[in-house]
């Protein structure tokens, strides 16, 4: 040993928007430690907004001084490139939106510890206390989203991941009415996450196997050069996929979904429905793009299945669901499955490629958004028991409150596609990226390309039947009698649905910014 | 015969530089009326007349600069912007023909908002109307003046809408809302061969402008005219209410009074005219066989509109039967080219003056006996109405022609210049004048004449002066202005360099066979009117009638021919693709459906809610995952 022990070099000033985060997210627990407990929402509320709010500058800052750097940072265990700043940058602004949410009152349990509908519950209920540990908690968990798709090595990524998955699994018990529910998807989403998360990591450990290193660009280099039949990388490969496509709920692991959406408190549901999604994204990109980029042939035929599988199970699922959360937890499934056909959509030349990154970047965009508002506007159609979950109670809500069905209407447009929404461009930018890429490579797989697209546009029929569905009961059904009342809106839950309706209606008129901004981001790929 | 003179660009500015005033002021009321709503019920009525006004008062303005200047400088392009780039630009062209119509329209219009003050005083919705009648004044003025087809086309729609929503005006009415329809789906027909006419006209020549059609309306061939020409015939025919298209106009009388007036007699409904005319030197040369059909049109117009007039019960539907008839004539007029031009246009002129005279006399007299349409329900009206009644009187000694009155020159030029041209339609117009005496006398004596056979709740009295006024001033006109424009021809000199006329110059002849005829046959009608219904009595109820009269009264059977021809076969054309669609498209739609639901819930079914499904679900992805790839890779 005659090395002498070297203290990693870490580039402070690149990483500064995830460590700002990850340093609020400890002083928040050091607040929830030591502060009197009437101070420490006042405390915490400004710390997490203004940690978010100073992340999202730095990475502009970063953005407009420096662009972004062209080598992994942190001994190659980082990666921040485009791509990843510009997921940072959604990610901060989603969850930003999100802790408007989540600071409404009413959401959370005042004692998570309680057994519901015990003595101890009331009390807790009686004293108007509240877990004000979910600020420092999603903090950690949005530090986690940042990590994952900016993860250079598969070791890393696994802690992003774990970071991530960790403090949602708890923030999912934390709903305030129909406890047993919510605390049931909590373990739900435990013990699944945790089971795919050891796919994951059996993955890494094969493929650790078959290349000696865990990272991407090592793993890449190895497979240029060694057996691509080799089974401890296919089946490394495979096992990493489970992982990773269980985050993003392709089919068949899709099936958590609709049972933690449902379960799980709304502003939290929004979190993972906007934020979980885009970083799982940017991680599947990474993966395969990065580290299996030369075995393109080899996934690309099963990755087919997937979309198709996940596009299909999530649009024809979400038929027949009665729950608004549910059916837009199926909703999100089959926007996974056709993210999935952009993934797919890779190309020989890396300014092609550029073109299908910046697609997928948009669509991620626009997809979270739009999902962010909607789950907004559930959190308002209130029972007296909590939210008016059931379809049935959303009858006749645009005779009652024609501003909010009309904007959650738009919101459906847009998830359905329709011109001159936001979703539209984001579809029709995947689409054709698939389209190009599959007419380029001009042999067998033009065809299946095409199939696919074709399935993705069917898939998108379908959907919109069940989002013009609910459109339909809203303003041609007569209201129930005993409806759902209209909860009085916050300041910050109209500026949720605010914001996720402008950047709808303005996305939706005028896409060519926030293209160029995606292009931009997309322009020099990742960093290999 | 002289051709029309060439167009110039109006280039000095003056009223005629400013004459788009003319269409911006009505817009412009409209606009606030209907903007603004109900914050204008108080004076929304005196901003609709004082819109149209400015109107008027820049027509004249315009009119006298124009006659200041010389023949072959009185058709006066204004250019206003770049329309369709490549295809139409938006401008206005000042000549003696359009001013004509422009005074006509800003003129009685004018009156007729006026006498609209009074008539709907008491309805809620005035403000509402006059918005509407401002639209109509506005598009017409754009149909009269614009200097291309495409702007005319606009004018003509626009003009259809405000007709449509004039006649529904009361809309609760379920026969108002039906005749609005009704009127809305023949016109569609009209302007479908005016639309056409107009495709064709631009694929052969490439240009809508007047100016430029002058010149390259020559050198198209014959067949081509004629299609363009019959097809500009048939959208004059659904605008004019010309046979075929003709049954919409009757119950179009479901509509305010007033509208009926203005544009169910005097104005809109002789745009079908106007375009027959404006279009005369391109598509009507004369003796074409398609100006042929114009006159044939009209000739069997005006004896169906003058048939049906005489079994009209209801005042408006008599009066508005009249209207066809006369509308008939002036298109016989302009189906003679140059040398019929003025006279229908003169007709047209004193008819807007005696027909509205005598719709807002019948107005009045409705406005009277709470809004009683009925004939049988009148009588002995004159010593309670008299102003209403004098005027009255004058309209119809006009219409009837009775000597030296403004029908009589205007009508008689149209009768005598058909005998030269066609014996048998203008015998025919002999006959028909014949008619007239009888229908409209029938009218006079029903409601002026005889017994009282009022309702009991009637108190008739006279109007307002607000709606006596414009009464008076119309039927000055109905007395003088056909004489003035007719005798020593100062109209056909006037219009000469819009529509040409011929060279040799007519005479007035008090004295001609076929005028003479006229007056025999129009004081026979006249005479056996009153011993029907001035000297016997009349039925409260009306009697049964013979087949022709059964005729008469259901409108010749235009709309059970309508009926049995469109309607029907139309109907099952609807049906069958209704069958298709339900059976076919919707079945195989349906199916699709149905079988997506099924699937759906069958497969919802695996959403067992255990975690350990779900795990299992997890393993055998796994499994397939790697077992594909496994197979991927070894193939």
């Amino acid at each position: 040993m005659n090395d002498i022990m070297q203290a990693p070099t870490i580039e402070y000033g690149t990483l500064a928007p995830m460590l700002l985060v990850f340093g609020a997210a400890v002083l928040g627990v050091l607040v929830e430690a030591f502060a009197p407990r009437y101070l420490r929402k006042v405390m915490q509320v400004p710390l997490t907004l203004v940690s978010l709010g100073g992340a999202f500058a730095l990475v502009l800052v970063q953005v407009i001084m420096r662009g972004a750097p062209t080598e992994a940072v942190a001994m190659g265990a980082v990666a921040v490139d485009g791509p990843a700043l510009f997921i940072w940058g959604v990610i901060l602004v989603l969850s930003f939106v999100c802790v408007l949410l989540v600071n409404d009152e009413g959401h959370f349990v005042a004692s998570a510890a309680a057994v519901p509908g015990s003595a101890d519950e009331e009390e807790a209920e009686a004293a108007g206390s509240g877990h004000t540990e979910i600020y420092p908690l999603l903090l950690f968990a949005v530090g986690g989203m940042m990590l994952f798709p900016a993860a250079h090595d598969l070791l890393t990524m696994f802690v992003g991941l774990e970071v991530m998955s960790l403090p949602l699994y708890l923030m999912c018990g934390l709903a305030r009415r129909r406890r047993l529910l919510s605390q049931e998807a909590s373990m739900k989403y435990f013990l699944l996450g945790a089971f795919s998360s050891a796919f994951f990591l059996y993955g890494t450990a094969m493929l650790y196997g078959y290349a000696g290193t865990v990272s991407l660009p090592g793993i890449n280099k190895a497979l240029a050069g060694g057996a691509l039949l080799d089974p401890l990388l296919l089946i490394g490969f495979a096992m990493l996929g489970v992982g990773l496509l269980f985050k993003i709920g392709a089919a068949p692991f899709q099936a958590w979904k609709p049972d933690v959406y449902q379960g799980a408190p709304t502003p939290i549901t929004a979190l993972m429905a906007s934020g979980t999604l885009v970083a799982a994204m940017g991680a599947v990109l990474r993966v395969f793009w990065v580290g299996l980029g030369n075995l393109d042939w080899n996934w690309r035929p099963v990755m087919w299945a997937v979309a198709a599988l996940t596009m299909i199970v999530g649009a024809v699922l979400a038929i027949t669901q009665t729950d608004i959360k549910r059916m837009l937890a199926y909703s999100s499934i089959a926007h996974a499955g056709f993210l999935l056909i952009g993934v797919m959509a890779t190309f020989d030349k890396s300014q092609q490629n550029a073109g299908s990154l910046s697609a997928i970047l948009f669509y991620l965009l626009v997809y979270s958004f739009t999902t962010v508002g909607a789950f907004a506007i559930v959190t308002m159609v209130r029972d007296p028991g909590g939210e008016a979950g059931h379809l049935s109670r959303w009858a006749g809500l645009g005779k009652r409150s024609p501003v909010l069905a009309g904007v959650f209407a738009f919101f459906l447009l847009a998830f359905a596609g329709i011109p001159l929404t936001s979703g539209f461009f984001g579809k029709y930018a995947v689409f054709a990226a698939a389209l190009a890429s599959g007419s380029e490579s001009g042999d067998s797989l033009g065809g299946w390309m095409t199939g696919l697209v074709v399935l993705g546009v069917v898939a998108s029929a379908v959907a919109a039947f069940f989002y013009v569905r609910v459109i339909v009961l809203m303003f041609f059904s007569e209201p129930a009698a005993d409806g759902p009342s209209i909860a009085e809106p916050s300041m910050g839950t109209v500026a949720v649905i605010a914001v996720a309706a402008l950047v709808t209606v303005g996305v939706g008129l005028f896409p060519q910014p926030m293209l160029d901004v995606a292009h931009q981001a997309a322009a020099n790929l990742f960093i290999r | 015969m002289e051709s029309p003179v060439e167009i110039v660009q109006h280039t000095a500015g003056g009223a005629i530089g400013v004459s788009w005033l003319m269409i911006a002021f009505p817009l412009l009321g409209a606009a606030i009326l209907l903007v603004l709503g109900r914050k204008t019920d108080r004076w929304g009525h005196l901003l609709g007349v004082a819109m149209s006004l400015a109107s008027f008062v820049v027509a004249v303005l315009a009119f006298f600069e124009l006659l200041g200047l010389s023949a072959e400088q009185r058709r006066q392009a204004v250019h206003l912007y770049e329309f369709i780039p490549g295809m139409a630009d938006m401008g206005l062209l000042i000549d003696p023909l359009s001013i004509s119509f422009a005074l006509l329209i800003t003129g009685v219009g004018s009156l007729i908002h006026i006498y609209s003050i009074g008539y709907m005083s008491h309805d809620p919705d005035r403000r509402r109307f006059f918005s509407y009648l401002n639209l109509f004044v506005a598009a017409m003025l754009l149909l009269v003046l614009a200097d291309n087809y495409v702007g005319l086309f606009i004018g003509w729609e626009g003009v259809g809408l405000a007709s449509y929503l004039l006649i529904g005006f009361w809309q609760f009415k379920p026969s108002a809302a039906v005749a609005a329809k009704k009127a809305f789906v023949v016109n569609r027909v009209g302007d479908f061969g005016l639309l056409v006419g107009m495709f064709i006209m631009w694929s052969a020549t490439g240009t809508f402008a007047f100016a430029e059609l002058s010149e390259k309306a020559g050198g198209l061939s014959q067949p081509m005219v004629t299609a363009i020409g019959l097809l500009l015939l048939l959208g004059a025919c659904g605008k004019s209410a010309q046979l075929p298209l003709q049954s919409w106009l009757l119950d179009a009388m479901e509509g305010p009074t007033p509208v009926s007036a203005l544009i169910h007699a005097a104005t809109m409904v002789t745009a079908g005219v106007y375009l027959v005319v404006r279009s005369g030197a391109f598509f009507f040369p004369e003796g074409s066989p398609q100006a042929l059909a114009v006159a044939i049109v009209g000739a069997a117009t005006l004896l169906a509109g003058a048939i049906i007039g005489c079994a009209k019960d209801d005042i408006k539907k008599g009066l508005a039967g009249s209207t066809m008839s006369q509308i008939g004539y002036m298109m016989l007029g302009a189906g003679l080219g140059p040398a019929g031009y003025a006279f229908a246009i003169g007709h047209l002129i004193t008819h807007g003056f005696f027909k509205a005279d005598m719709f807002l006399g019948a107005g009045s007299v409705m406005h009277g006996m709470n809004d009683e349409v009925d004939m049988r329900k009148y009588g002995a009206l004159r010593k309670y109405m008299p102003i209403t009644f004098v005027t009255f009187i004058i309209g119809y000694l006009a219409i009837i022609g009775f000597p030296l009155l403004s029908g009589y020159f205007t009508k008689d030029g149209i009768i005598e210049t058909a005998v030269e041209h066609n014996q048998v339609l203008g015998w025919l117009a002999v006959v028909g004048a014949g008619i007239t005496g009888f229908y409209m006398s029938r009218m006079i004596f029903m409601t002026f004449f005889g017994e009282k056979r009022w309702a009991e709740d009637a108190h008739p009295h006279e109007s307002p002066t607000v709606m006596t006024v414009p009464l008076i001033v119309l039927s000055i006109g109905s007395i003088f202005l056909g004489g003035y424009l007719i005798l020593s021809n100062r109209l056909m000199l006037w219009l000469a360099p819009a529509v040409g006329r011929p060279e040799e110059l007519p005479t007035f002849h008090f004295a001609s066979t076929p005028g003479l005829a006229t007056l025999a046959l129009v004081a026979v009608g006249a005479a056996y009117a009153w011993m029907k219904y001035g000297r016997a009595e009349v039925p409260a109820v009306q009697p049964r009638g013979s087949f022709l009269t059964t005729f008469a009264r259901r409108d010749l059977y235009g709309d059970a021919l309508n009926e049995s021809l469109f309607m029907r076969p139309g109907q099952w054309l609807t049906r069958i693709a209704v069958f298709f669609d339900n059976r076919g498209i919707d079945g195989v739609v349906n199916g699709l459906a149905a079988g997506i639901g099924g699937t759906s819930g069958r497969l919802r079914r695996i959403q067992t809610g255990f975690a350990r499904t779900y795990a299992l679900s997890i393993l055998i992805g796994a499994a397939l995952l790697t077992g594909a790839l496994l197979l991927v890779g070894n193939i």
